[in-house]
């Protein structure tokens, strides 16, 4: 017997604390940090002419004051382009103070230390700045015009240009029997974690060492990237995250201008300094992300099947491009979803425009492209007349076509080739978990009643688990406590549930033993970051591979100890045994004792390790050559490229003839992200992406106006939606493994999101009998849909 | 997020909470509740330099019915007025309201008077109050000694976040008339999520006669202007049966009435519309809870 937990929904252990409130989140640590607040800028586009920081001199219990100027050269100079691309022609990024130009509501602009957040803010509010004005540009079409500049030395705003295509699309299209235009749209949107950022320094002037917490989905990087900009060795520097509440995105984002700044001033004051940021500094000053529009041109046959297909998409990225073009690049990848497209061609330019930054949010670009596929699939079938089941299932890439190279270049400068899948069986149990073929017959008897219904369904495609890598280290106490540590954060996904389900089942220990650390560059410094559903795959495979290597040491060990040969040997609830003797035996504790020869005998297992008590080997030394002490293991997994996840979803939704409300009265999900490690925990990340998803379709917007004020910063007007807007989701899996790492999982973490915004937009259009092309829709603008539609509406 | 600095009082009698209030003047302001005015605080947008906090008050602690009105002093809280059930039973409207009052922690704190003192246009209970024709008791300080004045709902709105109540007076209670035997009330809301502020919302009352006709039947509007909008059904619906009532004539009553204006959640027009479709839910709610509480009293 083997102790398996790899796919045991089994509940998650990081719960009972969390629930209990004894998380530590950012600001429950450091009660003795000086505290800091930030003097953000009021206009979207302005030049600073002065600071006047008299009046804030005198609050009582004020630290330190600082603006651009008062920086150190490193600080000056702009923040780090995190993803260069060769498109990306003119990369630009923020200081970490604004240099005499602002370019959007929330930029810092001072930043004040004091005695705690209360007397920060009194000081910041006496801080006097004088801005002249300068013409704002709000959206994508004021970005195009490119009538103002964002930047002075970007002509039409334009940060990159990049166009992808595989085929001939003028041709496909020059021949296709049918062809269509749409126009379609999606706006702004964001992370909108529980828990904003959040940043706490320590200098130890003792050790000459900076300790760094933040709430960040990269602690490794960040460490790396405060070490830079403070010109400090790595070594002297360390960065840990905390319990992070919720991420999605916006946390892989670094290093912030706070982010450097904190540490900077913790170190120049030689006492700990703590930033929390509040809700308004988070919905103006981290990152936002979705807004696009979208122009398409298909070409199609009788069937609906696809011959070409050309994208030219506009990408709103706000005011700088930090993390690069990975957004946009993603969507334009992302697009041909499960389908055979014929010929492709997909053109985007990213613009700037006085607007928070954008940078990847949940999805990532995905929500985006599935909108826009899946739109263009049901106006065929609408086109055709034909059932829209039936016109994706013409065009879905068959599963012995796997690997299914879409000749495009990925978001990981990898080709993207679709490992795995079986979109027709998927497509088949999406059909049958909504109640597709079913459904005319309860439309109609619903609209006997005088009640409107309507269906939709969505499919995708998800890039995930991208390289370049990830590590793990499994190390066996000799209490027989395992430790394991991977370098990526955890913010929330249940890590430390899955992550010791892997060991418990690789090494054959019970789960209880097994203690996970994740985040903490003091346990592991190598890592990339949580991000792009790729923790599971990427941490989870090195993890595996560590957990083998500590299986391969322990049966070495135990087969000298009992004298047996290793390949008889199996390990389960920790105990080594011999197949079939279950008398020969040794607990692995014992084994970590072996595997560590002491001299000295501080506690009874080391005194069973030292040099008299083992049985003595005269003609080899205690360690041999190619050995180490200790019973851990430590590997690495870079996989040749990203796994592929696919999904479909569909939704049943009820229209309001009389106040254009929207109910959700059915929703199905089916997802295949290979091999569960825990189904619990993927139908939990399904749950919450799918909330997210009704959140980007029906509530969430960023309501910039024409200045480039965002009017709705609070969760009063920024309508994130309750448990109470979200109904109850069926959810039903496949499991094709991808045969690209050892346990043969794919991401799960953005999956839900993804095809929301389609599949309600679908049934929405389907009830309502109204083309629907941009998302999100309000009761309000589906009332105003309805009367330029002259529709019975009253 | 953190408000600027203050002068906290807190007295625990309703005398010398007047005198603070008399003493601080236009710089002071009532803290009851807290759900609307701490988040002014930590947002800036209210930077009093005096809060005089009414929570340590005993006095003020109190529900009271008598065989007219039911009266709620200042320390009253949402929840426990929402699940009283003699004030259910005298004034319905009250629970059929409050329900639609942001979420069960907001009614926990949040309190009846304080939030028709905020005279918020989105405020559920202002349009109860203006329905019912109840009563707002003032006190304050004058000449050294309390003095006490009453304002009919009615007239006491007088704008957004206006009310005729001075920055030296304290809104002491409200008094809310029993409804009518044969009467009844409903409350219905559009609102963007579950307990957010109203897109539009309407009370209603419908009195019926002893043939089951109406006699009378009132509306309010919440969202749809400055101050809650009081629509008077009566000429239009008096000695019709309730089936015979033509709704689309109360939609357009109710919608000429209202004077909404367009924000993030909706526009003019879509609030308007919701005006007329929301008025005959209410009305057609406010019947069936009449004749539900006929019923009732019929039953042994």
């Amino acid at each position: 017997m083997t102790t398996r937990l790899f796919g045991e929904g089994i509940a998650r252990r990081e719960d009972p604390r969390l629930l209990r409130g004894e998380g530590r989140y950012l600001d429950d640590l450091g009660s003795d940090a000086l505290e800091v607040a930030f003097v953000r800028s009021p206009h979207a586009h302005a030049r600073i002419t002065d600071i006047d920081v008299a009046d804030a001199l005198d609050v009582d219990g004020l630290v330190a004051l600082y603006v651009h100027e008062d920086l150190p050269a490193r600080l000056r100079e702009p923040l780090p382009l995190l993803i260069p691309h060769p498109a990306l022609t003119q990369p630009r990024t923020a200081c970490c103070l604004a240099d005499a130009v602002v370019r959007h509501v929330g930029e810092p602009v001072a930043m004040v230390v004091a005695t705690d957040r209360y007397v920060a803010e009194d000081a910041a509010e006496r801080i006097d700045v004088t801005y002249e004005p300068l013409e704002p540009v709000v959206g994508l079409d004021a970005a195009a015009r490119g009538a103002a500049r964002v930047h002075d030395d970007v002509p039409g705003n334009v940060a990159a240009a990049l166009v992808q295509e595989v085929g001939d699309v003028d041709a496909a299209l020059a021949q296709a029997p049918h062809t269509l235009d749409l126009a379609l749209e999606i706006e702004r949107s964001a992370s909108t974690p529980l828990e904003a950022r959040g940043v706490y320094a320590r200098w130890d002037a003792d050790d000459g060492t900076l300790r760094v917490y933040s709430s960040t989905q990269t602690p490794t990087s960040v460490r790396f990237a405060v070490a830079a900009k403070l010109g400090l060795p790595a070594e002297k520097v360390e960065c840990v995250a905390p319990d992070v509440g919720g991420g999605f995105g916006v946390k892989i984002m670094h290093p912030w201008a706070e982010e450097i700044l904190v540490p900077w001033a913790a170190r120049l004051l030689g006492r700990p300094v703590k930033w929390t940021e509040d809700r308004v500094e988070h919905f103006v000053a981290a990152t936002h992300e979705r807004a696009q529009t979208h122009d398409i041109t298909v070409g199609f046959d009788d069937d609906g099947r696809i011959l070409g297909l050309d994208v030219r998409f506009r990408h709103d990225n706000g005011a700088y491009v930090p993390y690069g073009l990975i957004v946009p690049i993603i969507t334009a990848t992302q697009l041909p979803g499960p389908y055979k497209l014929g010929a492709y061609r997909v053109a985007f330019e990213s613009l700037y425009s006085t607007t928070c930054p954008v940078t990847p949010y949940r999805g990532a670009g995905r929500p985006q492209a599935c909108f826009a596929m899946e739109r263009t699939v049901d106006a065929i079938a609408a086109r055709l007349e034909r059932d829209r089941a039936a016109v994706r299932a013409a065009n879905l890439i068959a599963p012995d076509e796997m690997p299914y190279d879409i000749g495009l270049v990925f978001q990981d400068g990898r080709p993207a080739i679709y490992d795995s899948g079986d979109f027709p069986a998927t497509l088949a149990k999406v059909r049958e978990l909504i109640g597709w073929d079913d459904f005319p017959r309860l439309k109609a008897e619903a609209a006997a009643e005088g009640r409107r219904l309507g269906i939709g369904l969505a499919c995708y495609v998800e890039g995930t688990g991208v390289g370049p890598y990830e590590g793990g280290h499994v190390h066996v106490e000799t209490s027989g406590r395992v430790n394991v540590y991977t370098g990526l954060s955890s913010q929330g996904q249940g890590h430390a549930t899955v992550f010791a389900q892997i060991v418990a089942t690789e090494l054959g220990v019970p789960l209880d033993d097994v203690h996970v650390t994740t985040g903490d560059t003091r346990r592991f410094p190598y890592a990339v970051g949580t991000f792009a559903s790729r923790a599971a795959v990427m941490s989870g495979s090195a993890i595996a591979l560590a957990a083998r290597k500590v299986r391969a040491k322990a049966l070495r060990i135990a087969a000298e100890a009992l004298e047996a040969n290793p390949d008889d040997l199996e390990i389960s609830e920790g105990i080594v045994r011999v197949k079939g003797s279950p008398g020969d035996a040794i607990p692995l504790k014992a084994v970590a004792v072996l595997s560590n020869p002491l001299r000295y005998a501080f506690d009874e297992s080391a005194r069973a390790a030292t040099q008299f008590a083992l049985p003595a080997s005269e003609d080899r030394p205690p360690i041999a050559d190619d050995d180490e002490p200790g019973l851990e293991g430590r590997d690495y997994y870079s996989p040749l490229r990203s796994t592929f996840a696919n999904g479909m979803h569909a939704a049943v939704v009820e229209t309001d003839p009389d106040t254009a409300e929207v109910r959700i009265l059915r929703y199905a999900v089916v997802h295949d992200c290979g091999p569960l490690i825990n189904p619990r925990i993927v139908e939990g990340q399904i749950h919450g992406g799918v909330a997210q998803g009704i959140a980007g379709a029906l509530y969430e917007r960023m309501a910039y106006d024409e200045a480039g004020q965002l009017t709705n910063a609070s969760f009063m007007d920024f309508l994130m939606p309750y448990a109470t807007e979200i109904p109850a989701i069926a959810i039903d899996h496949l499991e094709t493994p991808s045969p690209l790492n050892p346990l043969g999982i794919k991401g799960a973490g953005e999956a839900g999101v993804i095809p929301v915004s389609a599949a309600l937009a679908a049934a929405i259009e389907d009830a309502e009998g109204i083309p629907i092309h941009r998302m999100p829709l309000s009761p309000d603008e589906l009332h105003a849909l309805r009367a330029r539609a002259g529709g019975e509406a009253s | 997020m953190k408000p600027p600095p203050f002068t906290y009082h807190a007295p625990t009698t309703v005398e010398e909470a007047v005198d603070v209030l008399a003493e601080v003047g236009e710089d002071g302001k009532v803290l009851a509740g807290g759900q609307s005015l701490i988040p002014l605080l930590n947002f800036r947008l209210a930077a009093p330099e005096h809060l005089v906090d009414v929570n340590g008050i005993g006095a003020l602690d109190r529900i009271a019915l008598d065989d007219d009105v039911v009266r709620v002093s200042a320390g009253v809280r949402h929840a426990r007025l929402e699940r009283h059930q003699a004030v259910y039973a005298a004034c319905p409207l009250l629970r059929q309201a409050l329900v639609h009052v942001a979420h069960p922690v907001v009614r926990n704190r949040g309190t009846v008077c304080g939030s028709i003192a905020h005279a918020d246009p989105a405020g559920e209970l202002t349009a109860v109050l203006v329905l019912l024709d109840g009563t707002v008791h003032l006190a304050a300080q004058r000449a050294g000694q309390l003095a006490r004045r009453d304002v009919p709902g009615s007239d006491f709105f007088r704008g957004v976040f206006e009310a005729d109540v001075g920055a030296d007076e304290l809104v002491e209670a409200v008094t809310f008339p029993r409804l009518p035997a044969r009467a009844g009330s409903a409350f219905v809301e559009v609102a963007r999520r579950h307990g957010d502020y109203a897109v539009c919302g309407a009370g209603a009352t419908v009195q019926l006669d002893e043939r089951g006709r109406i006699a009378a039947a009132r509306l309010a509007f919440i969202s749809v202007g400055p101050v809650p909008v009081a629509v008077d059904l009566t000429e239009l619906l008096a000695g019709a049966a309730p089936a015979r009532v033509r709704l689309e004539a109360v939609a357009e009553q109710a919608r000429a009435a209202v004077r909404p204006g367009s924000d993030l959640h909706a526009s003019a027009e879509y609030r308007r519309h919701l005006a007329g479709v929301l008025a005959a839910r209410a009305l057609q709610e406010a019947v069936a809870d009449a004749r539900d509480r006929r019923d009732r009293r019929r039953e042994p």
